[in-house]
């Protein structure tokens, strides 16, 4: 009986709304001018949550804004989040002054005029190499320089292998690799572990063994594309990779190898530690390419960046923190902490000096690509979500390589 | 509303009506007889307003942005630089035409309504069992909420590691019985029955627990008249028991309508919507478009986003409106 009059409901509403939209006007006014705090903070943002103010990378970070007289304000956020925090920050121009970013992201925030170039920021990249510079080139700019690089080799596990009298340095090829996989196989072990997951770490993982091949990111559909992916299907078919792979992330592929049941596992710098924790006796090789010698690995790991400010003097002093963050002695303490390799050739070798463990890991850096060059940019993520989409299917058998191949090939152009 | 309509009317009247409207003018108010509604109705708003202010910045706004991003047409620069060209429904012809809008359809409908079957199933057979009170039933039905207070990631994790192909419990336990392997996560026939089954165990407390106090309404008497006629237990479930629980159930099926149309992070944790989209939904589909990629497309995102919005509000209003038929009868 008491009912509300029919009329209220739209009057409402639309009042709601004409208070939303003033709200929203009163929102991006005011924090386009509470951009980057005062002139003496500036922000940096990274990826490295996991690393508080007293950890070295904290303390780094404090001293090269102390040196560059300023104070940095440092937020560390989860790598999947960060990308969209800075457009967000970006779109309500409160970006940070110096922002740390996964590889393949620069070319997307690239394109969207978030970061500025070297020859605005006046970085330096000159003693960068240049496979390590390729993920934040785009149309021949450059939009930051690298901290470190990770990158994916083959962990083994010593006592399986001997026990299957398998020699690692004998695994230089697919052929060797397959033998010695089925060797262990019948030895009544566990073969391989790595991550085929539907998510950008898949492809990452498949890329070795794509390249190795000598395919090319720009045809999906190669004879030699498919020849990859029948390698690791295969592995499955036969028993030699488990099932689990499909739906393994990198953490879980690492997991599968640590209870020590496997013999290969594919991963990345960053497990080294853990390996050391594992509690069996453990060796890395270079992933083989198709017919021999060291397959390109994607490059992983960050850049420093500069993001666009409206103040376009406050380059100068985030030139000066980029500088100091990116100096040969950082670097090697940066990377030391990160459990990466550094990217000039000079800290390199005294990484290599101090632990000649990182040999393979080098190498392997040196033969690495990044995964936006070749001037795809913005390009490879619609390649990438085909790619693992079609290493899925053939894993799984739903379809065979060669027509999800096909299929991605049309669905990616 | 009708005295404040009356009021013009009477201002507009001519002053030769002396009787009437003598009176005003020396009151020095034709407003005062009006000021008691509308002043009324001033501090009505006042008392809304912070509702008002509150539903727009929280609901309105959002609703409207998501609305706006879907009928635009985004690229990652625009977003950032402003002035992304309105593009109609593109966005939405894009999301209808992609090869993933009839599976994740699909997906979404089975895995919506299976496990609201199983759910409601599930959680009206232990509420029932539960009206009975015997020893230690307080303390059992206090341990089938617990699916309901663990944090989502804890019990999405722990269902994938159960399910793993290699290595997880149930394929162990499967092999005990001598039946073979089953790729729990990692086979596209099997990985969306394997997030319907971790769904429905998360969502059978829910259903326990509003059925359950739908049952202590019902008064015994009834029961009791029922026994006398003669009744047998199933009669008096399917005679008394359910038709009385019939409001009941509509708003806990409602609400887990709604729960489950959006259920993303059981999905994303334990499958990523895949392999090869097998166990994609809407809302991992609208994720997946929004955030997932390396390059992220807001405005098919925010259509799918949209779609589900539009189905989970028709049938709140088929609730509303059985709900009015219901009290109008």
């Amino acid at each position: 009986m008491i009912r509300a009059p029919r009329w209220r409901i739209p009057v409402a509403s639309l009042a709601a709304l004409a208070v939303a939209s003033s709200l929203a006007a009163c929102g991006s006014s005011a924090s386009s001018t509470g951009s980057s705090g005062s002139a003496g903070t500036y922000t940096l943002w990274d990826p490295y949550p996991q690393f508080d103010g007293a950890s070295p990378w904290g303390r780094l970070v404090d001293g090269c804004g102390a040196r560059a007289g300023v104070k940095i304000k440092r937020t560390g956020f989860d790598t999947s989040d960060l990308t969209s925090k800075a457009l967000l920050a970006a779109q309500q121009a409160d970006a940070p002054d110096v922002l740390v970013l996964d590889n393949p992201v620069v070319s997307t925030l690239a394109e969207a005029g978030v970061l500025t170039t070297t020859d605005e920021n006046r970085i330096n990249t000159s003693r960068v190499e240049p496979n390590l510079l390729a993920a934040g080139r785009i149309g021949g700019k450059t939009y930051g320089t690298p901290i470190g690089v990770n990158t994916l080799a083959l962990f083994y596990n010593k006592k399986i292998l001997r026990s299957a009298g398998v020699d690692p340095a004998s695994v230089k090829s697919w052929a060797a690799l397959t033998a010695a996989l089925a060797k262990v196989r019948a030895a009544g072990k566990k073969g391989i572990t790595f991550s085929a997951i539907g998510t950008e770490e898949g492809s990452f993982q498949f890329l070795p063994w794509f390249w190795g091949a000598g395919a090319r990111l720009t045809d999906l559909s190669s004879q030699r594309a498919v020849s990859a992916v029948t390698l690791w299907s295969d592995w499955l078919k036969k028993g030699y990779a488990p099932n689990s792979v499909i739906n393994n992330s990198q953490t879980t592929s690492w997991q599968e190898f640590a209870t020590g049941a496997y013999a290969f596992a594919e991963n990345g710098t960053w497990e080294l530690a853990n390996a050391r924790k594992a509690g069996f006796d453990y060796g890395t090789l270079a992933i083989p390419a198709a017919s021999g010698g060291t397959a390109p690995a994607p490059t992983g790991g960050e850049f420093v960046t500069v993001p666009v400010q409206k103040d376009t003097g406050r380059y100068t002093t985030s030139d000066k923190i980029v500088t100091c963050l990116t100096s040969a002695k950082n670097l090697l303490a940066t990377d030391t902490a990160l459990s990466y390799v550094a990217p000039t050739k000079s800290v390199q070798a005294q990484q290599v000096g101090a632990d000649p463990e990182l040999t393979v890991w080098v190498r392997a850096a040196r033969a690495a690509r990044g995964r936006t060059g070749d001037n795809l940019g913005t390009a490879y993520p619609k390649i990438s979500k085909q790619l693992w989409g079609a290493v899925q299917a053939a894993l799984t058998g739903a379809k065979s390589p060669k027509d999800a191949l096909a299929a991605a090939q049309s669905a990616a152009k | 509303m009708n005295t404040t309509a009356r009021m013009p009317h009477a201002d507009a009247a001519p002053s030769g009506h002396a009787p009437v409207a003598a009176p005003r003018p020396f009151t020095g108010g034709t407003g005062r007889p009006r000021r008691g509604p509308r002043s009324r109705q001033w501090t009505a708003w006042g008392f809304l307003l912070p509702v008002v202010a509150y539903l727009a910045a929280f609901y309105a706004y959002p609703l409207y942005r998501n609305a706006d991003l879907s009928l635009r047409d985004y690229t990652v620069r625009s977003f950032v630089q402003g002035g992304a060209p309105f593009s109609g429904l593109a966005n939405y012809r894009k999301v209808f035409a992609d090869p993933t809008f009839v599976p994740a359809l699909e997906h979404t409908v089975l895995f919506t309504a299976v496990s609201l079957f199983f759910q409601y199933a599930a959680g009206l057979a232990l509420a029932v069992f539960f009206n009975h009170h015997f020893r230690l039933s307080t303390t059992l039905r206090a341990l089938f909420l617990v699916p309901w207070l663990l944090p989502l990631i804890v019990s999405a994790s722990t269902w994938s590691w159960m399910l793993n192909s290699d290595s997880g419990v149930v394929n162990a336990a499967l092999g005990w019985w001598g039946a073979g392997p089953v790729d729990w996560l990692t086979s596209p026939s099997w990985s969306l029955v394997s997030v319907t089954l971790a769904n429905v165990w998360i969502g059978v407390p829910f259903n326990l627990v509003l059925l359950y106090s739908g049952l202590q309404t019902i008064p015994g008497s009834l029961y009791e008249a029922a026994a006398l006629d003669g009744t047998n237990a199933w009669q008096r479930f399917w005679r008394v028991t359910f038709p009385l629980l019939r409001p009941v159930s509509a708003i806990t099926l409602l609400l887990g309508l709604v729960y489950t149309l959006k259920v993303f992070d059981i999905i994303w944790i334990m499958t990523k919507g895949g392999p090869s989209d097998s166990s994609t939904t809407f809302a991992t589909w609208s994720y997946r478009l929004g955030f997932g990629d390396l390059l992220p497309q807001f405005g098919p995102g925010a259509a799918v986003g949209n779609l589900l919005v539009l189905i989970a509000l028709v049938f709140g209003l088929l609730h509303i409106r059985a709900q009015r038929k219901q009290t109008d009868s």
